[in-house]
């Protein structure tokens, strides 16, 4: 069965990455629990060279060899054997050299596999490690989870009645949400792209709060300046949305790099889609990432679409965790609708970033169970079955309930009574925040710059002049 | 502090209310800081007849408006070694000043600027990055939203489209998107303009593509003393300021004075008063219309020269008072005929001071062409002496 293969396999390679890896700063500790199951082979040489006989690329490069000079002792096909005369100088090292034109396959014989620790029954695969968690903590994932779920719904609904003149939905990325939330901490700077409010409802942010920011009253935080689902908050550590892609990705280097100044006991997370990372910056962001050795995870959340776009047309590497290595990053593939799979890569990322100060490349698989956005009807360019598939029987929230009520933590009594007080909670938060004013028309004009200057003032001026003369052009809830 | 702060950017056509030109700027530090004041530049102060030679490189500033009120005799230097002093000053005075940009670091910058500061701070704090504009402006906007106050170095202006997403979609407005939570307090900075034959995409006058962002200041640097305080002032502003320099200026010397001192961003400089017309200009052209000044006195006339330093907002006070003195205009600018900064200042002045001209504004710009490398080409599209004295005597028949 896979299950057990993989099992075993993840035993074999760890027991090769244990006599390889020299341990944090090469002091030959015994093997962390985060290289398991996930050893990249590296993709050098002639394809027909036993990609499994290699060990962790990274751990050469610690040792300041090349991954290629450090291949000596295996054997290549050729039979050349490379040695000191037979390397070249160069800058960025020597390389051992081969008389043989040998070009690096544009794709490795086996995708990099996925670590994953439930299956679809909410059992935990054989031979399974992962970051153990309380049961409180584990109550607290699933409730959240589900919190996100009906916040989901009941504001996609609101948009469709015209309340709220946008929304979009977070659907079958629940677990990516809420399990990499759950294992940071609060110090961590959290720089979202758009589709993970769960991380900022963990943290806090009230459903009143959401549902503020969507109305753009005059309680949201943004003081009505952004779209809906553009939350943003300083006090729970997360920046404000942005709609462009990726732009978030050099910020959280410069995140990163204050954390580094400030010498903090934290990291910074960014978020992005499998579309996101075909944006220059998220190249130029795991560079520097990796040159500054800045901590910093970037979270990739492989949904299989960029609106319309599905990644067969959006990149042609193997996902996005394969990337990493192209930086010097170490990366992770990971099941995203598994939350405990989740929750352990990410609390491993997390302390190689901040005990290591490097980055670490998390590729999340999901699906994007939701339309794009509600300016979008994904049925037009995905069959309706494929989407329902990934809705029910692929659905985060119920395998990881089928976990937690495996343990005897949760009971469907309980379940009832969350669902119907959250979407209580939501219609109340929904209603109060529809009938809160807007912020007033001075609100245009302030945090423009530090002090209002005075051409804007002046620009204020003229606006509130018309708006006195000709009341019924304007709305009347708008303070002036 | 607040009364300051409101004066800074001054209302338009105010009475000649306080000018806070010994007020500090509209950031409360913990430190005091004492502007020589009278070196500020108010009339009577400044170099009158004190014109510079033709070639803008090796020139001496005007002196008697820098060191005018320096107690202690003041020292000399090339502006580049100013913008470089008033880095130093503020990364010792605050430790979250930090400096990015590509060859920044050991290399000392391509213009030199930051040369030694990786030395004294280490190379953390002054940051060689891979060469990604966008990125590392990026990264100055994130860093900036949690405490840090970025320098960021575009080796040249015009590599800084590159940066234009990170530049107005956040950095302008970040603080604003995010009901003011975050703040940018970043510096961008760079020698821009026209230099001697350094072809089209180095000769970018960004200046003209970035004065609409909101949520941005522009401030250009013409001289040592201003460049030093403008660079402190800009570094201690809690808004992102671009700071413009210009490639032919970083080794112009003068004599800055010994104490500490910064310039208001929003403030321009009076270069020459006057009385006959008023001639509105910034960086490099400065130069060039004080040559012209040379020609025009000669011949009688009186021009009254205004260095306008603050490109986003627009000192519309001190503009004000010398149309209103003057009632003609000309404005002599580096940009392109279309969408300068020549084009935003003349619609300013319509729609303030119609009542006060005589005169039609006249604005000499560069062509709307991309600047060739030939010298002869390049000379020929960079607003020079003749056509000022010309344009000036036109103006005042």
């Amino acid at each position: 069965m896979a299950a057990l293969w993989l099992a075993r396999a993840s035993s074999q390679l760890a027991r090769r990455a244990a006599r390889r890896l020299p341990g944090r700063h090469g002091s030959g500790e015994p093997t962390s629990p985060w290289f398991l199951g996930a050893v990249p082979p590296p993709a050098l040489g002639s394809p027909a060279v036993e990609t499994s006989r290699r060990g962790f690329c990274s751990v050469r490069r610690f040792a300041g060899e090349s991954s290629a000079a450090a291949a000596v002792d295996e054997e290549p096909e050729n039979g050349f054997v490379a040695s000191d005369q037979q390397a070249v100088d160069f800058p960025g090292g020597k390389v051992s050299f081969v008389a043989e034109m040998n070009f690096l396959p544009d794709s490795m014989k086996e995708r990099i596999n996925c670590y994953l620790v439930l299956d679809d029954d909410g059992r935990t695969i054989s031979g399974s490690r992962f970051q153990e968690v309380s049961k409180e903590l584990a109550l607290k994932m699933y409730s959240e989870m589900v919190t996100l779920q009906i916040m989901d719904t009941i504001f996609y609904e609101a948009q469709r009645q015209g309340r709220i003149s946008f929304y979009l939905t977070s659907n079958g990325e629940e677990a990516i949400n809420i399990a990499s939330a759950a294992a940071l901490s609060m110090d961590d700077i959290v720089l979202p792209q758009y589709r993970e409010p769960g991380v900022l409802l963990w943290r806090g942010f009230t459903l009143q709060e959401f549902a503020n920011q969507c109305f753009g009253n005059k309680l949201d935080y943004g003081k009505g300046r952004q779209m809906p689902i553009h939350y943003g908050s300083n006090r729970l550590n997360y920046f404000t949305v942005s709609s462009p892609i990726a732009t978030q990705l050099p910020h959280a280097v410069g995140a990163a790099y204050s954390l580094k100044m400030n010498k903090k006991d934290a990291c910074a997370i960014t978020y992005f889609g499998d579309g996101g990372t075909s944006e220059g910056d998220f190249h130029a962001a795991l560079n520097f990432a990796a040159v500054m050795e800045a901590p910093v995870i970037f979270f990739c959340r492989n949904n299989g679409w960029a609106i319309s776009t599905p990644t067969t047309e959006q990149f042609r590497s193997d996902g996005v965790v394969i990337r990493g290595q192209a930086y010097g990053i170490r990366g992770i593939r990971v099941d995203g609708n598994d939350a405990l799979a989740v929750y352990s890569a990410v609390h491993a990322a997390r302390e190689m970033a901040i005990t290591e100060g490097r980055p670490i490349l998390v590729e999340a698989l999901t699906y994007r169970v939701g339309h794009h956005s509600t300016s979008d009807d994904s049925t037009k360019y995905r069959p309706v079955d494929e989407i329902e598939h990934w809705r029910t029987a692929r659905d985060p929230i119920s395998r990881y309930r089928k976990w937690v009520q495996g343990n005897d933590w949760w009971s469907d009594a309980e379940e009832s009574e969350l669902r119907s007080r959250v979407r209580k909670e939501l219609l109340q938060a929904i209603q109060v925040a529809e009938r809160m004013p807007k912020p007033p028309v001075t609100e245009l004009f302030t945090d423009v710059y530090d002090k209002i200057p005075s051409n804007l003032r002046e620009q204020e001026q003229l606006l509130r002049d018309t708006i006195m003369k000709h009341p019924v052009d304007y709305p009347t809830d708008v303070p002036v | 502090m607040a009364a300051a702060a409101s004066s800074a950017l001054h209302a338009v056509g105010a009475v000649a209310s306080a000018k806070p030109r010994s007020a500090a700027p509209a950031v409360a530090r913990r430190r005091s800081v004492r502007v020589a004041a009278a070196a500020k530049g108010g009339p009577g102060s400044s170099g009158r007849g004190r014109l510079v030679t033709r070639s803008a490189v090796a020139a001496k500033a005007d002196e008697a408006a820098a060191a005018a009120g320096s107690k202690s005799g003041g020292h000399e230097l090339l502006m580049f070694e100013a913008l470089r002093e008033a880095l130093i000053e503020e990364m010792n005075l605050d430790p979250t000043v930090c400096v990015m940009g590509e060859d920044v670091g050991h290399y000392g910058g391509s213009y030199k600027v930051t040369k030694g500061l990786a030395e004294m701070f280490g190379d953390l704090r002054v940051l060689d990055t891979p060469i990604a504009e966008n990125s590392f402006t990026g990264m100055g906007v994130g860093a900036a939203m949690k405490g840090l106050r970025p320098v960021v170095e575009g080796m040249n202006m015009g590599f800084l489209l590159l940066a234009y997403n990170q530049i107005s979609n956040n950095c302008g407005m970040l603080h604003y998107t995010s009901g003011g939570q975050f703040k940018i307090p970043i510096v961008i900075r760079g020698p821009g303009g026209v230099g001697r034959q350094l072809g089209a995409e180095h000769s970018q006058r960004l200046e003209s593509y970035f004065q609409s962002i909101p949520g941005l200041q522009m401030v250009a640097c013409s001289t040592p003393y201003n460049a030093k305080g403008l660079m402190k002032a800009a570094i201690r502003s809690e808004n992102p300021v671009v700071l413009f320099e210009h490639v032919l200026l970083y080794n112009l010397k003068e004599k800055i004075p010994d104490e500490e001192y910064i310039c208001c961003l929003e403030e321009a400089e009076m270069v020459r008063p006057g009385e006959h017309v008023t001639i509105l200009t910034y960086s490099r052209m400065r130069y060039h219309v004080m040559q012209a000044a040379k020609t025009l006195v000669n011949k009688g006339y009186d021009p009254e020269v205004i260095d306008i330093r603050s490109l986003k907002p627009f000192d519309l006070h001190t503009i004000g008072n010398s149309i209103k003195k003057t009632h003609r205009v000309l404005i002599v600018e580096e940009c392109m005929r279309t969408g300068g900064i020549g084009a935003s200042l003349r619609s300013a002045i319509i729609d303030n001071f119609w009542d006060y001209l005589d005169a039609p504004i006249m604005c000499l710009s560069s062509q709307d062409v991309p600047t060739p490398y030939a010298a002869t080409l390049e000379d020929a599209t960079v607003v020079q002496p003749a056509q000022i004295v010309a344009a000036v005597e036109q103006i005042c028949q």
